[in-house]
């Protein structure tokens, strides 16, 4: 197609032109991308990308001009993110705000918060958390406690969140909190969009076994929330949220679907095992186990791959999410589990001297990926969803 | 190229599935085992296969086929698969005429595979022996040369389909040590040949597979498929091409094996409530979903890199990746729905068996998942 081609040749002149040198570099870890956001300070080169890809819109690729994206079909969105593929760019922005609230505020938000949050998200303006999970509701999200009593324009919410990934670091939060106790669980909850600067909101963050701190309680006291900051109806929130879920489960998978992934693996067996005599791998089983990761990545890869081209084709996108975060998330437990062991005791190391900085990062991801299985909806949950809406297992 | 059907995909696949639900049963595969028949097939169904156009999807319009793709060629196989079906298209189609086309000479072509297509051609590829342990590039059979032609001597075994075969196709060591890539040599022969000797083997799947002896067989020049000593990679292009189309036909059977357990599960009452409602096996059932849609992944990325002519290297990777996934898939499929149909699914007199005894020979033909792996770790240069 000329159209694309021609768009292909303007993305790469442009991406070559504006793009700073140093965002040509993978990043070592997610940390060092842009989450946007008032509350983290960001190195000028990062600020700068971020400044020029919002401007054109290109860190929401297809989301319409009218809100400050980028306005391309989703051809030329495939395009411009296979020419940042070939310049090995990283991306100007991620975060919930451009996957998870964007989509849902596009497909399902009031005019009105249309124009009031997406333009600050496409200009990183804002970081998104999400206010789900409750002390007394894990994976039986339903049950959620949080309440919400009307009092003129506003919401008054009281109750308390766990799991809120990166609460410390947000603006702002979508919440489900119940408006009615009376209805069957399913049916009294709304989604809310709350200020984190709003007075009664605060948050603790929780020191995980690998000593990180991505999530956080948040305490809501007597916090208002306009009317008008609901997404969906009043009691409707419910399926918000699985709308949402869904969007999570495939960000879940697609996060784990590093670059380079396989030649790490490779290259730190080379590190740690014995060699054959004709260059393999000496340990028969680490081999074995080395290869069957690679080739299980290579093989969820193509399913992922089907799955946009289904898409593409017009296929209505099914259950096959909870696929991805089911074997996505096993996947990288294995691929940890099996780096540690390659490591043997160099993998044991909690901090320096005698460890590394690559040997404490192996062992550390190591501790956090035992919570991939966990979060975003447990794998059993996952296996549920799959036994009863694909294969149609009686309850 | 996109990994999703095409319209006409859709269609054949469906025009496919008709056929095999219509045409063939299990009961059909029961009765040609419980008969002991003597092709261990039916010749009037490969002829309607042949009408259809199937066995020359991917032989080219002017060497007399259809001149379509491996994907097309892929969805057949599936459906085949899903019958259980054991007419020929694995030696016939997918080794013999694969050969035929990557290796043969005008003449050769001409002479097999318009009649390949037309179903009046059955062919075998005699590749492994005793101890070659699914490595194509092992060959103790001798190839010498004898006047303008050759001499054969050695065994062969596993030959697919070799007690039908009208024209085997035989790897020999022509120069080296068993075990050297090099020096050798493929011949096309005619199955009555003086010194050939076929001897039909009995294997769980009730499928059809020979071992052949070859004493002194005297071959002319012209029955060289390819060159004299480079058959070595010749062969490895055609076990590979062959292994993916076997992929396509195993997913097809373990998607039977597992649309039959989950029908069990609908429906089999104990404790007053069908046993799909207890979580124990409703996981396990969803976790074979899962490794399902990947292998089906796997086969399709393997038979697209084929339509788009990728590398002998790329080709061999995905083969490997399609082969290791749906043989323990296969596996643990069969293995897990005889364990949940319970004791009747220890019976000769239910089908689920069929699958397991299907899965463990589909398993092990071309190389099971470990030799498949290694292959692949060693293309990936570790």
């Amino acid at each position: 197609m000329p159209d694309l081609d021609a768009f292909r040749e303007e993305a790469r002149r442009w991406l070559t032109a504006n793009a700073p040198a140093s965002m040509r570099t993978p990043p070592t870890t997610p940390d060092e991308l842009c989450w946007g956001g008032k509350k983290t300070p960001y190195p000028p080169d990062v600020k700068r990308w971020l400044a020029v890809m919002a401007e054109r819109g290109w860190t929401a690729p297809v989301w319409p001009k009218e809100y400050g994206g980028g306005g391309l079909s989703k051809q030329e969105a495939k395009v411009l993110a296979e020419e940042m593929g070939k310049l090995r760019l990283r991306p100007a922005l991620i975060g919930f705000g451009l996957t998870m609230i964007g989509p849902l505020l596009l497909q399902e938000g009031s005019e009105e918060l249309k124009r009031e949050h997406l333009p600050r998200i496409v200009r990183g303006e804002v970081r998104w958390c999400q206010g789900y999970s409750e002390p007394g509701a894990g994976s039986d999200l339903a049950s959620l406690q949080a309440k919400a009593v009307r009092d003129g324009d506003s919401f008054v919410v009281n109750g308390q969140k766990v799991w809120t990934s990166y609460a410390d670091k947000s603006d702002w939060m979508f919440v489900l909190v119940r408006t009615d106790f009376e209805a069957r669980k399913q049916e009294g909850i709304t989604f809310l969009l709350m200020d984190m600067t709003s007075p009664g909101v605060s948050v603790r963050p929780i020191l995980l076994i690998s000593g990180s701190s991505p999530f956080c309680e948040t305490f809501l006291s007597d916090v208002r929330v306009p009317v008008k900051n609901v997404v969906g109806k009043i009691n409707g929130g419910w399926a918000m949220a699985k709308a949402l879920l869904g969007h999570e489960r495939t960000m879940i998978a697609d996060a784990y679907k590093e670059r380079d992934e396989d030649e790490r693996l490779v290259n730190l067996a080379r590190r740690y095992l014995p060699t054959q005599p004709g260059g393999g791998i000496g340990d028969a089983l680490l081999r074995d186990a080395i290869t069957q990761v690679t080739m299980d990545q290579a093989a969820l890869d193509l399913t992922l791959a089907r799955s946009r081209d289904g898409a593409k084709a017009g296929h209505k996108p099914g259950p096959e999410t909870s696929i991805f975060k089911y074997y996505g998330t096993e996947l990288n437990m294995r691929r940890r589990e099996l780096m540690v062991k390659i490591a043997g005791p160099q993998g044991l190391g909690w901090e320096g001297p005698g460890f590394d900085e690559n040997e404490l990062t192996v062992t550390r991801d190591w501790l956090r990926s035992r919570g991939n299985s966990i979060e975003g909806g447990t794998s059993e949950i996952q296996l549920n969803i799959i036994a009863k809406r694909v294969l149609g297992l009686p309850d | 190229m996109d990994l999703v059907l095409s319209e006409e995909q859709e269609l054949l696949a469906r025009t496919a599935r008709e056929f095999v639900s219509g045409k063939s049963s299990l009961r059909r595969i029961r009765g040609l085992r419980d008969t002991r028949d003597a092709d261990g097939f039916s010749r009037e169904l490969w002829g309607e296969m042949a009408a259809l156009g199937w066995l020359g999807i991917v032989i080219p319009e002017t060497d007399g086929g259809v001149g379509l793709g491996y994907l097309d060629l892929m969805v057949v196989l599936e459906e085949l698969g899903r019958g259980l079906m054991p007419e020929p298209m694995v030696s016939t189609v997918l080794l013999g005429a694969g050969a035929v086309l990557l290796g043969g000479s005008e003449a050769q072509r001409g002479e097999h595979l318009p009649a390949i297509a037309g179903g009046t051609r059955l062919l075998a590829l005699a590749y492994e022996e005793a101890r070659s342990r699914y490595r194509p590039t092992h060959v103790e059979t001798r190839a010498e040369k004898a006047g303008g032609g050759w001499v054969l001597r050695g065994e062969k075994t596993e030959v697919l389909d070799g007690h039908v075969a009208d024209w085997l196709i035989v790897s020999a060591r022509s120069a080296g040590g068993a075990d050297d890539a090099t020096g050798i040599t493929l011949f096309l022969v005619r199955r009555d040949t003086p010194g050939i000797t076929i001897e039909r083997q009995s294997r769980i799947d009730s499928r059809n597979a020979a071992r052949v002896r070859l004493d002194d067989v005297r071959v002319d020049a012209d029955a060289l498929l390819g060159a004299a000593g480079e058959g070595g990679a010749l062969l490895a292009r055609v076990v590979d091409r062959a292994t993916i189309g076997l992929t396509a036909e195993m997913l097809g059977s373990t998607v039977a094996a597992f649309m039959m357990t989950i029908e069990y599960l609908q429906t089999r009452v104990q404790f007053g409530v069908p046993i799909g409602s207890f979580q124990a096996l409703k996981h396990r059932a969803a976790e074979m979903y899962v490794e399902i849609e990947l292998a089906r992944s796997a086969v399709m990325g393997a038979h697209r890199a084929l339509d788009e002519g990728r590398d002998d290297a790329a080709i061999g990777r995905l083969a490997g990746l399609a082969k290791a996934r749906c043989s323990d898939t296969f596996m643990l499929v069969a293995k897990e729905a005889v364990q949940m149909h319970g004791g009747i699914g220890m019976t000769d007199e239910h089908d689920i068996g069929f699958f397991l005894k299907r899965a463990r020979v589909a398993e092990v033909t071309f190389g099971d998942a470990a030799y498949h792996r290694d292959r692949v770790a060693r293309l990936g240069g570790y």
